[in-house]
C-alpha cells in the first residue's frame, strides 16, 4: 500500500509521524515539570515520597519517546540527525547529560547506602526537569528560527557557530535567541501546569493537591506571556520557504502564519489545541472540586494538539524545517534531507504498529492509575522509589 | 589522511567505547535476569508458594537498580551517532536508521510500559496480567537488542544496499537482505545467549554467596537451580552461535580473524592456538621475528573452525597486506590504488554533473561503480594502517572463548551438586561461582573488543574508515565530554555496586520462614 504512494508524500507522512512524536514528546515532559515541583508541593518526606512515585511510574515513558523520537528522527531524515547533533553539540550533550542524571535517580533515591544521598538526587531530578525542558524548547525554536551551518556538496554538515549551539540560547544580540528562549520557557512552565494536574489526577493526598491547585495558575500565568511572545514573534517574522520544483529556498514574509491559513485543517488543530490547554486549566483552577481530576486529558490532548501543529508549519507546506541562516541554500527540507524511497516505505509498514503501541500504553497506564497513591500505599509498596 | 584531525578521531573513538563499555556492563545482566525473573514469576504464579514470590522481588529490585543505568547510558549511546559520528549518520542513516527507529517503536515502548506494571504490579493489577507483563518486559528487552545488534551487523558486514553517489550515501534496496543477514542472525544470538550465561552466573554466584555464609540455603538453592538450567541452555547455545560466528568473519572480516589467532603468514591445514603469548610482531624488515613467545596449538582445528574443513587455507595478515596469487587474494596495496579511483571518479562525476557535462558523468560513474567496492581503502595510502591492534584483539578472543568453557562447566558442576549431592559443603564450588561473577563482566567486554577493536580502522566494513565518519568538531570539545562522561559513569557505577550489594547483604540477612 505504501508502494504506490510518491516520495514526496512519504516524506511528509514521516514528518508528520515526528511531529506526532515530538507532540507526545512535549506532552510527556510533565514528568520533567514534575520534578522541579518536589520541594514546592512536597513538604514533609512522605508527600515527597508519594510525588516521586507517582512521578517514577512515568518517567521511562517520557524517555523512550524521545529515544525514539531521536531514532524516528535518525531514520527518516538522517541529514537533520547529523547536522543538527553534530553541529549543535553542545545543546544536545548538555541535554543528554541533564537525562543521564534522571533515569538512576528514581531508582537510587530511596536505597540504602546509594553513594551520593537522597538529596543529591533530588537535585538532579530538579536539573533535569529545568535543562531537559528549557533547552529542547530553545532547540526546536530553532526549527523556525534558524542556525549556522552550511552543507557541501558530498551532503556533509559544518557548523559556523564556534559555540556548537549555546548560540542557539545566548546570543543575545539576535533576536532569534529570544524566541528560542521563549518555547524554551513556555514548555517549562507549561510541563509545571500539566504535572500539577498529572498529580491532581493520580494523587490522593489533600495537602500536595491543595498546593497542586495553586501551582497550575501561578505557572499557567507565565506559560501563557512566553508562549504568547512565542507564537506572536513566528507569526510576524519572515520564514523559510523552498520552491519545490527546484529547491531554492527564500525568505516570505509571515510565512508560518500563511502556512496556517493556507492548511486550514492544520490551523483548525492549532486553535483547537490552544482552546483546550486553557480550558483545562480554567478547569483545574475554578472548578477544582468538580473536574480537576480531568484536567490532565484536556490540556494534555490541547497540549499535543498544538505542538503537532507547530510543528507541522515549520516542515509543510515547502517550508524548511531545519533553516540555515548562515547559507540559505544549506537549509533542510523534509525532500533534501530525508531517507530513500525504499527506506522511507519499508518504515511506513513498521509505524502502522503505533496506533497498537498507543493501545498498550493506554491500557497499561489505565490498569496502574485506577487506583489513586495514598500515603498508605507507600508504606506498604516494596517497590516504592 | 593529512586532512584528518587524528586527535579528534582518537578521542571520539576513545568516548564511543568508554559508553558503549560501560552501557555493556549493564544491558548482559538485563537481557538475562529479565527473562530469569519471568521464569520465577511463572512458577509463583503456578505454584502459589510464597517464597517464590519472594524470591521473583530480590532479583527483580536487583533487575531495577541495574536497569535504570542502562536505560542512562543508551540514550548517550543512541545519540552520539549523531554528535560524534554525523558524517557516518548521513553515509549510513538510510540504512542504520531504520534499524533504530524500529527498536524504539516495537521495543522500546514495549519495555518500559509494562517495566512499570512489573514494577508496581503487585496488588494492583492481577496476577495474570503481572505475569504477562513479566513476559513482555523481556521479550521487549530482547527486542531491543535484536534491532540494535543488527544495525552492528550491517556495519560487520554490509549488505542489501546500494550507493547513490547524487546523495553520496548508501542506500537500502532489501530490508530483507538486512535484518536476515547471517551476520545479523549469528550477532544477535550469540549476544543474546552470552548475555543469559553472565546473568546466569550472576544469580549463581550471588546464591552461591548466601550459600556460603549459610543464610538463606532454600530461598539460594532455589535461584541457583533456576539460574544454572537457564545458563546450561545458554551456554550451550552461546557455543554453537560463537563456532558460526567465527565463519562468518572469517569469509567478510579476513584481517580480523587473522587478528584473533594473531596469524601473520597463512597456512593451509592451520593450528589453532590455544594458549599463546604474542610478542612483537614480525615486520617486512625483519620477517623471521617469532610471534609467539610461547603456544600450544591444535593441528588443523583453526582451518576447521575457519571454512569446516581442516585442509582450508586460512590467509595471515602479510597475505591480506600483500596479496597471495595462488589463493586468489587480492592485496591491500591493490585494494589502496582501487579505493582512490574510486574516490577521485566520484569528485569528477559530481563536477562533471554541475557543469551539465552527461557524458563525463556517466563515464566517471562506470568507473565509481567498477570500485566502489574498496571505496574506503582509497582514504589511506600505507596497508599498515589497515591492520587492527593484533595482540589486543588476539588476548581479548582468547579470553572470552575460555572463560566462556569456564562457564559451561561451573553450570555443568552446580546441576549436579544440587541434584546429586550437598551443594551447601561444596564450598569450592560456591567460592568458584563466586568469583566467577567479575569473569563474566570480563568474558563481556572482551567479546566486544574483539567484534569492535578487531575490525579497526572500519566503521562499515572496506567502505568507510573511523577517519571519514567523524563529526566536524574541535577536538577539545571531544575530550571535555569525554572527561565528563569518564566521570559521570565512574560515579553512577560505584553507586550502583554499593545500592546492590547492599541490597544482596540485607536480603540475606532476613529469617527464613
Amino acid at each position: 500500500m505504501f508502494e504506490n504512494l510518491t516520495y514526496l508524500t512519504l516524506q511528509q507522512y514521516w514528518w508528520v509521524i515526528i511531529a506526532v512524536l515530538g507532540a507526545i514528546l512535549v506532552f510527556m515532559l510533565f514528568v520533567q515539570g514534575g520534578q522541579t515541583l518536589i520541594y514546592t508541593l512536597g513538604k514533609t518526606e512522605l508527600q515527597r515520597k508519594i510525588i516521586i512515585n507517582a512521578l517514577g511510574r512515568k518517567w521511562d515513558l517520557t524517555f523512550t519517546t524521545l529515544v525514539t523520537f531521536g531514532g524516528a528522527a535518525f531514520a527518516s531524515f538522517p541529514l537533520f540527525y547529523a547536522t543538527s547533533f553534530g553541529g549543535a553539540y553542545w545543546v544536545w550533550m548538555i541535554i543528554l547529560f541533564a537525562f543521564i542524571f534522571q533515569a538512576v535517580s528514581y531508582e537510587y533515591r530511596t536505597k540504602p547506602n546509594n553513594f551520593f544521598g537522597s538529596k543529591t538526587y533530588e537535585i538532579f531530578l530538579y536539573i533535569n526537569g529545568l535543562i531537559g525542558t528549557v533547552l529542547i524548547g530553545t532547540a526546536v525554536g530553532s526549527f523556525f528560527t534558524g542556525s549556522e551551518f552550511y552543507i557541501n556538496d558530498f551532503n556533509s554538515s559544518f557548523w559556523e557557530s564556534p559555540y556548537r549551539g549555546l548560540e542557539l540560547a545566548f546570543n543575545f544580540a539576535r533576536f532569534g535567541t529570544y524566541i528560542n528562549l521563549s518555547l524554551g520557557f513556555a514548555i517549562f512552565f507549561l510541563s509545571r501546569v500539566l504535572a500539577s494536574m498529572y498529580f491532581m489526577n493520580s494523587i490522593d493526598e489533600e495537602e500536595i493537591l491543595k498546593r497542586a491547585k495553586a501551582q497550575v495558575l501561578k505557572n499557567a500565568i507565565p506559560f501563557l506571556i512566553f508562549f504568547l511572545f512565542f507564537l506572536f514573534s513566528i507569526l510576524m517574522i519572515d520564514g523559510f520557504a523552498y520552491n519545490p520544483a527546484t529547491g531554492f529556498v527564500s525568505l516570505e514574509e509571515h510565512k508560518y502564519l500563511h502556512n496556517l491559513i493556507e492548511m486550514p485543517i492544520v490551523g483548525i488543530v492549532f486553535v483547537l489545541g490552544v482552546i483546550m490547554v486553557l480550558m483545562g486549566i480554567v478547569r483545574g483552577y475554578f472548578f477544582y472540586e468538580k473536574c480537576a481530576s480531568k484536567a490532565i486529558w484536556i490540556s494534555g490532548l490541547g497540549t499535543i494538539l498544538t505542538v503537532f501543529a507547530l510543528l507541522l508549519i515549520s516542515g509543510l507546506n515547502n517550508t524548511c524545517f531545519y533553516p540555515s541562516i548562515y547559507d540559505l541554500q544549506s537549509s533542510l527540507t523534509i525532500q533534501n534531507s530525508s531517507s530513500s524511497e525504499y527506506t522511507l516505505t519499508a518504515m511506513s509498514y513498521v509505524s502502522l504498529i503505533i496506533p497498537f503501541v498507543i493501545a498498550y500504553i493506554w491500557y497499561a497506564w489505565k490498569s496502574l492509575n485506577n487506583k489513586k497513591i495514598t500515603a498508605q500505599e507507600m508504606e506498604d509498596d516494596t517497590h516504592a522509589y | 589522511m593529512e586532512n584528518f584531525d587524528l586527535a579528534l578521531v582518537d578521542w571520539s573513538r576513545a568516548q564511543f567505547a568508554l559508553t558503549a563499555m560501560y552501557h555493556w556492563i549493564f544491558v548482559p545482566l538485563t537481557l538475562g535476569t529479565s527473562f530469569i525473573i519471568a521464569i520465577m514469576m511463572s512458577i509463583y504464579v503456578k505454584t502459589g508458594e510464597e517464597i517464590w514470590k519472594r524470591i521473583t522481588k530480590f532479583w527483580l529490585t536487583l533487575f531495577g537498580i541495574n536497569f535504570a543505568i542502562g536505560v542512562a547510558t543508551g540514550i548517550i549511546l543512541e545519540f552520539q551517532f549523531g554528535t560524534n559520528w554525523s558524517n557516518y549518520s548521513w553515509f549510513v542513516g538510510d540504512i542504520f536508521g531504520a534499524p533504530l527507529a524500529i527498536e524504539g517503536i516495537l521495543a522500546f515502548f514495549l519495555e518500559s510500559t509494562f517495566i512499570a506494571i512489573l514494577f508496581f504490579g503487585w496488588g494492583r493489577v492481577s496476577k495474570k496480567f503481572h505475569l504477562v507483563s513479566a513476559w513482555l518486559v523481556a521479550i521487549g528487552s530482547n527486542l531491543s537488542a535484536l534491532w540494535i545488534l543488527v544495525a552492528n551487523a550491517w556495519m560487520q558486514a554490509p549488505v542489501g544496499m546500494t550507493f547513490n553517489p547524487d546523495t553520496a550515501r548508501n542506500e537500502m534496496v532489501n530490508f530483507w537482505d538486512i535484518i536476515l543477514s547471517p551476520t545479523a542472525v549469528n550477532k544477535f544470538l550469540h549476544t543474546i545467549t552470552s548475555a543469559y550465561v553472565l546473568s546466569a552466573i550472576f544469580v549463581v554466584g550471588v546464591s552461591a554467596w548466601f550459600l556460603l555464609k549459610n543464610r538463606r540455603v532454600i530461598f539460594a538453592k532455589k535461584s541457583m537451580l533456576v539460574g544454572a538450567t537457564f545458563g546450561l541452555l545458554g551456554a550451550l547455545f552461546m557455543l554453537m552461535t560463537g563456532d558460526e560466528s567465527a565463519r562468518q568473519v572469517f569469509k567478510d572480516q579476513p584481517m580480523k580473524f587473522a587478528s584473533m589467532e594473531g596469524l601473520y603468514d597463512g597456512e593451509a591445514n592451520a593450528p589453532l592456538v590455544v594458549i599463546g603469548f604474542m610478542q612483537k610482531a614480525p615486520t617486512k624488515a625483519n620477517p623471521k621475528m617469532v610471534d609467539f613467545a610461547f603456544k600450544i596449538e591444535v593441528p588443523n582445528l583453526l582451518s576447521y573452525m575457519a571454512a569446516l574443513n581442516p585442509n582450508a587455507f586460512v590467509p595471515g595478515i602479510n597475505d591480506l597486506v600483500n596479496g597471495n596469487e595462488e589463493h586468489g587474494i587480492v592485496s591491500y596495496y591493490e585494494k589502496i590504488k582501487q579505493g582512490k579511483i574510486a574516490i577521485t571518479a566520484l569528485r569528477s562525476y559530481k563536477d562533471a554533473k554541475k557543469l551539465g557535462n552527461e557524458a563525463v558523468a556517466a563515464a566517471e560513474l562506470v568507473k565509481f561503480r567498477d570500485n566502489y567496492k574498496y571505496f574506503g581503502f582509497g582514504y589511506y595510502n600505507d596497508p599498515h594502517n589497515l591492520i587492527p591492534n593484533v595482540p589486543l584483539v588476539f588476548y581479548a578472543f582468547h579470553t572470552m572463548v575460555g572463560l566462556g568453557m569456564l562457564f559451561l562447566l561451573i553450570f555443568i558442576l552446580v546441576l549436579f551438586y544440587l541434584f546429586k549431592k550437598n551443594i551447601v559443603k561444596a564450598r569450592w564450588l560456591n567460592y568458584i561461582a563466586l568469583w566467577a561473577i567479575p569473569l563474566a563482566y570480563i568474558a563481556q567486554q572482551a567479546g566486544w573488543m574483539v567484534a569492535e577493536f578487531g575490525r579497526q580502522p572500519w566503521v562499515v566494513q572496506d567502505l568507510m574508515t573511523t577517519l571519514s565518519a567523524v563529526s566536524n568538531i574541535n577536538h577539545q570539545s571531544v575530550i571535555t565530554t569525554f572527561v565528563i562522561f569518564a566521570i559521570t559513569f565512574t560515579l553512577l557505577l560505584i553507586a550502583e555496586i554499593k545500592i546492590m550489594l547492599t541490597q544482596i547483604v540485607t536480603e540475606s540477612k532476613i529469617k527464613e520462614d
